[in-house]
């Protein structure tokens, strides 16, 4: 399982590349693994107004179905609409073709909540 | 133990549309004596379908073989066991089914004038009495037409009864170990959802209520027993902490095959709670249905209760629509009454003791079941349950089988499935509910199968991997499924 060095880490399982204004969030390896093929992605309105830790929308696997919990605060910015036709890119490139937003960072310091690849993956072990 | 494994004979069955021959008919018809004229020359062709090309043409017989060879593929309450947790797949007495055909029932109409059905009313007043009376409310409605639906109309009257006050909520708590549906219901109904999360011992610690209930929280859906099986053993002081705070407390009641004649919810300061007929009340589940979902509030709610509301003045039964603040109609005319009346009927046969006497059974067949299988699978809560208890496939995966693949492998045995990877906090779960419905000998055959295919995880793992094998359609490719679904049969498929 692959966690790139470049990315931050939710513990909810989100990955999110920091790119100065903005931030492409995503699920982790291991949050695909767990899901199984998936199925369904739900993903919110563009422009709308997410707080850190609210739910933004759904991913749907045959197995089950899982939140996705926004990292950061702000508004979505784009959504990776491919997904509508290809939701199995999600399990087979996550941190590439299975993006699922862009967000709008207003406030840098919520970056620092997050987790790095080697912390996310301790708390890996925990769960397990 | 005796073997039932099926070993039988598996007819093939092509598609209706796959049969029959051109110009099969059911019927011949005498002559026409007057002019035959084309459809498309009454109707605009827009109306016309022209998918429907390729339509069967089959005679009586063809189709009732069809049918009833399609029906042998079925598994149902009545060939055997069926554990779904949550689901209380309990068997449905044959009289039920009797009494729902007597003429005076079955032949009515919802437009016969109220004095032509006197005798009806009397029994929706009697079995909303009834349901009252084993959850500890004041009334109830019989119009929501299943569970969710019971739900939905449980929030719209929170939502008015807080309008009424002049106050406008946003957000519901709903704990991690309540039915899906009671998140969806909170979002339909306008609100937000806050997630509360279950404790080690798999119940709502009331510390995080007091923490996230405050004037801005409508209230709290509670599921109790919770699908982990257990009694919210909170409920009375997180009810008090919610009400404290003006918010109401709704419990699902889809669980209540645990508690009848032993714990009435209101007592525990439940506002409202809704009950699903073709589970607990034994009528049918699934595609012997429809559903039902009834629902009982305390008096202080019921002048928001969908209309007609049923009322006795004198002798006379009659519907009042003259509610102001009813949340109005939630069903055409006036419920599933066929099923109501199933379930009025089974009320009825088993009494009060002997519901009492169903729901202590439900709790002894679901402990015995996880007393049984404790040294094969792992249970993640080790203590008592209700109705149902979860295990999860953790001692199999390092055979690299997991919760799915024993399920499957149950349908070789010739038993339907429990629930899987449910209770989402439970990875890899295996919710199971036995009901009253079964025996000791049943309950033993079970577990011995269980026994047996932990055995074949160790030991022979590609059994479960590869199953079912016996049954007339392998495993399914549900991810296809789910991707690429075809919902309807064309010529060219």
């Amino acid at each position: 399982m692959e966690f790139p060095e470049e990315l931050l880490y939710s513990e909810d399982h989100e990955w999110v590349r920091d790119e100065a204004n903005q931030v492409t969030i995503g699920i982790t390896d291991y949050a695909q693994s767990q899901l199984k093929d998936i199925v369904y992605v739900d993903l919110p309105e563009i422009g709308s107004e997410y707080k850190k830790g609210e739910s933004m929308g759904v991913v749907e696997s045959v197995k089950t179905v899982a939140d996705i919990f926004s990292p950061v605060t702000g508004n979505v910015l784009e959504k990776n609409l491919e997904l509508k036709d290809h939701p199995e890119w999600v399990n087979t490139d996550p941190y590439g073709k299975g993006w699922l937003l862009r967000m709008e960072l207003n406030e840098k310091e919520e970056l620092k909540g997050l987790l790095s690849s080697k912390a996310y993956q301790g708390t890996l072990s925990e769960d397990s | 133990m005796k073997n039932r494994r099926d070993t039988g004979l598996i007819q093939n069955e092509p598609l209706i549309f796959e049969q029959g021959s051109e110009g099969r008919r059911g019927y011949s018809l005498p002559q026409w004596d007057i002019e035959e004229v084309e459809v498309n020359r009454l109707l605009p062709s827009h109306f016309l379908r022209k998918e429907l090309e390729g339509f069967p043409q089959l005679s009586e017989m063809d189709v009732v073989r069809h049918f009833t060879r399609l029906s042998q593929w079925n598994y149902g309450v009545d060939n055997g066991f069926y554990p779904l947790g949550s689901c209380t797949m309990k068997y449905n007495p044959k009289i039920n089914e009797e009494v729902a055909r007597m003429k005076g029932f079955a032949h009515i109409h919802p437009y016969q004038p109220e004095s032509l059905v006197q005798g009806i009313l009397k029994l929706m007043v009697e079995l909303g009495g009834f349901l009252s009376e084993i959850t500890g409310m004041d009334q109830a409605t019989l119009q929501p037409a299943a569970g969710a639906h019971g739900e939905l109309t449980g929030m719209m009257m929170i939502r008015a009864a807080l309008q009424a006050r002049g106050e406008k909520r946003k957000r519901v708590l709903v704990p991690d170990t309540a039915h899906g549906t009671n998140c969806s219901t909170s979002t339909v109904a306008s609100y937000q959802v806050v997630e509360i999360k279950s404790n080690e011992r798999g119940v709502i610690p009331p510390r995080k209520i007091e923490e996230l209930m405050d004037e801005e929280v409508a209230g709290i859906m509670v599921t109790n027993p919770n699908t982990l099986g257990f009694f919210e053993e909170h409920l009375a002081e997180i009810a008090e902490i919610v009400h404290r705070k003006g918010g109401f407390v709704y419990c699902d009641g889809a669980n209540l095959n645990a508690l009848m004649g032993i714990v009435k919810l209101g007592d525990l300061g439940v506002d409202m709670v809704h009950l699903n007929l073709h589970k607990t009340f034994s009528t049918p589940h699934g595609g012997g249905g429809p559903g039902s979902g009834p629902l009982a509030v305390k008096s202080e709610l019921a002048p928001f209760l969908p209309v007609p509301v049923i009322e006795k003045e004198g002798e006379t039964y009659r519907f009042n629509f003259d509610r102001p603040k009813s949340i109005g109609r939630i069903k055409a005319f006036y419920g599933n009454f066929g099923v109501a009346l199933k379930a009025y009927a089974y009320i009825f046969s088993m009494g009060a003791e002997g519901l009492k006497r169903a729901s202590e059974v439900a709790v002894l067949n679901a402990n015995y079941l996880m007393k049984g299988l404790k040294g094969s699978f792992n249970l993640p809560y080790d203590r008592p349950c209700m109705h149902e208890c979860v295990f999860t496939d953790r001692y199999q995966e390092k055979h690299h089988v997991s919760t799915l693949d024993i399920a499957k492998r149950l349908i070789d045995y010739g038993f339907h499935p429990p629930t899987i990877y449910f209770p989402l906090v439970v990875k890899g779960a295996l919710m199971m509910e036995p009901t009253e419905t079964e025996g000791k000998e049943e309950l033993d055959r079970f577990i011995e199968t269980m026994t047996a295919i932990a055995k074949e995880a160790e030991e022979n793992p590609d059994l479960l991997r590869q199953a079912p094998t016996k049954v007339k359609v392998r495993r399914l490719d549900e991810v296809r499924a789910a991707r690429k679904p075809k919902l309807r049969w064309s010529p060219n498929t």
